[in-house]
C-alpha cells in the first residue's frame, strides 16, 4: 500500500539503499520469532488497523490518537537513514514519517518529563513469539527527553514509499538512527512521559551487554564481539572487508547531547 | 536381533552415508550460486557449518551407546567417517570465520580468540579436534598403540562439551537457549551412558562371581 511523502534532503544519506527484499526478510522482531527469517513468515497475523496510540504521563494534554489522526499530525517526509544493528550488520533504508518532536510539542510535556518510554504491542493472538520468554513482554524502549526531541528521532509509518510491512514494525515505530537498531521500538501502542529513566527490554535481559543509551560507537565493543566494523546487508559481498562503523553511526549532530558524558560507562 | 551386513552391503552403506554427509555442504554451494543464502550469506554459512559440526559430533558419540544397545558391533567401523565429517564441517566453520571475518589476518583473528570467551572456547574445540583427525588413520592407531590412541581420542568428550558451551555462550546474550539445550541434553545423555557403563563394569569387576566376563573385558570408548 503506497504512502506518499516528500523527500527531505536534509535527512538523506547518500549510501546505496538496501534492497527492499533484504530489508523485509532479515529482521529482528522477537515477537514473531528469534530467527531473522521468522518475522517475514509469521508477522502476517499482526493487524495494523485499527490502531491507536495512548500518550500519557507527565504531559499537560494526555491523549489517545488513532492511526489516521497520528499520521495527519504534520506532513510526512521521506528520509534515508543508515541503520546499524548491535549484531554488526547495517542497512540503508528510506523511511517515511516525521520528527517525534512534532508529537511531543503537541502533548505539552510538564517540567517533570525527563524521559520518554515506548511501549509496544504484546498480544499473543497476533504474535506467536510471545510464548517464548526470551525477553520481557511487552517490549519497551526509552529515550532521554533531549534525545527524543532531536530532529533525527523519527516517528515512522512507512518505508520504500509504502506503509510499514508488519515485520518492520507496522503500523508505527521509532527510528533513532544514531543508536543500535533495538532502541527503535516497533508497533508502538503507548508513549509515556516519565520522571525516571524507564526500564528497557534488552537492558533488563542482559544489562552488561545492552545499555540504556546504546549509541552506535566503534570504540565500545559488545562483550562478545567488536563494534568497530559492520557488514552492509545486500551490498558487501563475500570478498569485501567489513566497513568501519562510524561514531553515532555518522550522525555527528547528536554529539552535543552527550557532552561531558563518559560513553564507555554510559554505553 | 543381531544384524551384520555382508562386506558388499557394508561398502554400499558406507558409500551412501558418505554422500548423505556431504549434502549439507552441497546445499550451501547450491544456495551460494542461486542466491538463496538470504540477506547475510556469511552468517548463514557460519551457522549451518556450526550446526553440522555439532550434529556429527553427536552422531560420533552415539556410535558406542548404539552399538552396546543393538550389539551391532560393525557400527564402530563407521565412527571414523562420522568423526572426520565433524572435523570437515568445523574446518569450514573456522575458515568462514578466519576468511570472511578476518580476511586471513592471523593477528586480528587471535586477538578475537583471546578477547571473546565464546570464540576462545570454540577455537579450543577446533584445535583439539586436529590431533584426532591427524591420528585417525589405521597406521597412526598402530603407531600409537591401541591403548594410547584410545586415551587420546577420549578428547572428543571434551571437544563436544566445549562445542556446546561455545554454542550456548553465543546464544546467551539473546537468551535463546532452545537449540543449545537440545544439543546439550543429547551430548549429556551420551556421556552419562558411558559413566553408567563404566561404573557398572567397575562393580562387576569387584564382584567377579556376579559379573559376566564379557562385560568386564568389553572396552568402552
Amino acid at each position: 500500500q503506497k504512502l506518499a511523502a516528500k523527500s527531505n534532503p536534509a535527512f538523506v544519506v547518500m549510501d546505496k539503499q538496501t534492497p527492499y527484499k533484504d530489508a523485509t526478510t532479515y529482521n529482528n522482531y522477537y515477537e514473531f520469532g528469534t530467527d531473522k527469517s521468522d518475522p517475514a513468515q509469521t508477522a502476517g497475523t499482526l493487524k495494523p488497523r485499527p490502531w491507536s496510540v495512548v500518550i500519557e504521563g507527565e504531559v499537560k494534554k494526555p491523549m489517545t490518537l488513532d492511526l489516521d489522526n497520528l499520521m495527519k499530525l504534520t506532513s510526512l517526509e521521506e528520509r534515508v537513514y543508515r541503520h546499524r544493528c548491535v549484531e554488526g550488520w547495517s542497512m540503508v533504508i528510506p523511511w517515511i514519517g516525521y520528527s517525534l518532536s512534532n508529537l511531543i510539542k503537541k502533548v505539552e510535556p510538564t517540567g517533570n518529563a525527563k524521559y520518554v518510554e515506548f511501549v509496544t504491542l504484546a498480544d499473543s493472538k497476533q504474535m506467536p513469539g510471545l510464548r517464548s520468554s526470551v525477553l520481557q513482554w511487552p517490549y519497551t524502549e526509552g529515550l532521554r527527553m533531549d534525545e527524543a526531541m532531536h530532529p533525527l528521532a523519527l516517528l515512522a509509518f512507512g518505508m520504500y514509499g509504502e506503509v510499514l510491512p508488519n515485520q518492520n514494525g507496522a503500523p508505527v515505530r521509532m527510528v533513532v538512527p544514531w543508536k543500535y537498531g533495538f532502541k527503535s521500538a516497533k508497533s508502538i501502542v503507548k508513549i509515556r512521559f516519565l520522571k525516571e529513566q524507564p526500564k528497557t527490554s534488552w537492558n533488563l535481559s542482559a544489562p552488561n551487554e545492552y545499555g540504556f543509551y546504546s549509541n552506535v560507537n566503534p570504540n565500545v565493543d559488545h562483550p562478545r564481539w567488536s563494534q568497530a566494523t559492520e557488514r552492509r546487508i545486500g551490498e558487501d559481498g563475500f570478498f569485501t572487508r567489513k566497513r568501519p562503523t562510524l561514531m553515532f553511526n555518522g550522525y555527528n549532530d547528536v554529539a552535543s547531547l552527550y557532552a561531558g558524558m563518559d560513553l564507555k560507562r554510559f554505553f | 536381533m543381531s544384524f551384520t551386513p555382508t562386506p558388499k552391503q557394508f561398502k554400499w552403506l558406507k558409500a551412501t552415508l558418505f554422500v548423505l554427509a556431504l549434502i549439507p555442504a552441497g546445499r550451501l554451494l547450491v544456495y551460494a550460486f542461486t542466491d538463496q543464502l538470504g540477506a547475510n550469506p556469511i552468517e548463514f554459512i557460519t551457522r549451518a557449518t556450526g550446526d553440522w559440526t555439532l550434529y556429527f559430533l553427536c552422531i560420533t558419540l552415539a556410535v558406542t551407546p548404539l552399538r552396546r544397545l543393538t550389539k551391532w558391533n560393525w557400527l564402530v567401523k563407521l565412527r571414523r567417517m562420522s568423526g572426520l565429517f565433524a572435523f570437515f564441517y568445523v574446518s569450514l566453520h573456522f575458515t568462514t570465520f578466519f576468511w570472511f571475518d578476518h580476511f586471513f589476518d592471523i593477528g586480528e583473528m587471535l586477538k578475537d580468540v583471546y578477547k571473546r570467551p565464546f570464540i576462545t572456547v570454540g577455537f579450543s574445540a577446533f584445535v583439539l579436534l586436529i590431533p584426532l583427525a591427524v591420528t585417525s588413520t589405521n597406521g597412526m592407531i598402530k603407531r600409537l598403540g591401541g591403548k594410547r590412541w584410545q586415551w587420546l581420542h577420549r578428547l572428543v568428550y571434551l571437544v563436544a562439551m566445549l562445542g556446546i558451551l561455545h554454542f550456548w555462550w553465543m546464544r546467551a546474550g539473546k537468551h535463546n537457549f532452545e537449540k543449545p539445550i537440545i544439543f546439550g541434553t543429547i551430548v549429556g545423555v551420551l556421556l552419562l551412558a558411558r559413566v553408567y557403563w563404566y561404573l557398572k563394569q567397575k562393580r562387576a569387576a569387584r564382584v567377579p562371581e556376579r559379573g559376566s566376563g564379557r562385560q568386564v573385558t568389553s572396552a568402552s570408548s
